[in-house]
């Protein structure tokens, strides 16, 4: 299946969860990500429940405390 | 109030603007922002906001000029080293433009003062460089139903996001709350490229300037996220179902303001 990751259609395989997606971008600091699938957050501590499907736009958000 | 021939002059590329005119540019000296934290992205977003003139501009932070802050704090200079860097900001923006009042705020912002450091400005800067501090930025603006500018950068990367009450996500509806101390490093920690301050805090005096002559469309409901390396900028669209927000939800479960524990090296920019 196709979806969307911070703006690039990539393939997946079926039944992929958030969790799993988090894992193959290697994606910085996993426990404090936000992550947003169609525009709805997804709650942390629930992305091993979190099955994606075929045309999911996926975002990821982080935390970024500079301004020093 | 008329203008000077020498403010004439001085706003001329601004007065020239359909956006601006006289009318935005007397909207701009009738205009009070508050700038909390004068770092990396304090810096930036003073100085555009006194040379595009702002009439008030408060500034606040508990900081003095060290010399590792030179490197991006491009509002302080190399003779200001031990100054407080509220006193030093105002020397740059008072020679920049005689038209800025620049109040100073020496001080941590806490729970404490926070409200009252607020309330009698139209737009706020986060600015600082801390979770904490922006947790209580974000809550006390939405309490007191400010707009503000959120900002984050570090290493080659920043991010934005603008929050106006009643409009769209604040910054408690995407990042919930502070990650644990240390758990996400701090651009102390990590390193920052000096010029990201500059990109990331210009876009916050734009996104203030905009607010303040009510034009465009700011950035209520989208992260905007920078990247130095691959030089991509990505307006995110931020889920607007955000009614389960614990500040600024229909039910908010927090009723106070918070002062999150901050590690040691946070508290020393």
């Amino acid at each position: 299946m196709f979806i969307t990751v911070a703006g690039n259609k990539k393939e997946y395989k079926e039944g992929l969860t958030v969790a799993e997606l988090i894992e193959a971008e290697k994606i910085d600091n996993p426990l404090y990500v936000t992550v947003s699938v169609n525009e709805e957050f997804v709650e942390r501590g629930t992305f091993d429940k979190a099955v994606l499907k075929e045309g999911d736009n996926v975002e990821f958000l982080y935390f970024m405390g500079g301004g020093c | 109030m008329a203008f000077t021939n020498e403010q004439l002059e001085r706003y001329s590329r601004h007065i020239i603007l359909k956006e601006v005119g006289a009318k935005g540019q007397k909207k701009l000296l009738n205009a009070k922002v508050l700038v909390i934290g004068a770092g990396g992205l304090g810096a930036p977003v003073a100085m555009y906001l006194a040379a595009a003139g702002v009439g008030t501009i408060g500034m606040a932070d508990a900081d003095v000029v060290d010399l590792s802050n030179l490197q991006r704090q491009i509002i302080h200079a190399t003779q200001d080293v031990g100054k407080p860097k509220v006193q030093s900001a105002k020397e740059t923006m008072e020679a920049m433009n005689p038209d800025v009042k620049v109040i100073t705020y020496h001080t941590f912002v806490t729970s404490e003062n926070i409200l009252d450091l607020i309330k009698d400005y139209d737009f706020i800067i986060d600015g600082t460089d801390n979770f904490p501090a922006k947790f209580l930025i974000n809550d006390a603006c939405v309490m007191a139903k400010k707009p503000f500018s959120h900002a984050g950068i570090i290493r080659f990367q920043g991010q934005l996001m603008t929050y106006v009450p009643g409009q769209g996500p604040c910054y408690r509806c995407v990042f919930k709350e502070p990650p644990p101390k240390d758990a996400v490093p701090t651009c102390k920690q990590a390193g920052v490229i000096g010029a990201m301050g500059g990109v990331i805090g210009s876009l916050q005096a734009m996104e203030a300037v905009k607010y303040i002559l009510g034009v465009g469309n700011l950035l209520t409901g989208y992260l905007l996220t920078y990247n130095a390396l691959t030089m991509e900028f990505r307006k995110v669209k931020l889920p607007s179902h955000t009614e389960d927000c614990a500040v600024c939800g229909t039910h908010p479960t927090i009723d106070h303001l918070i002062d999150y524990e901050q590690t040691v090296c946070e508290m020393k920019h």
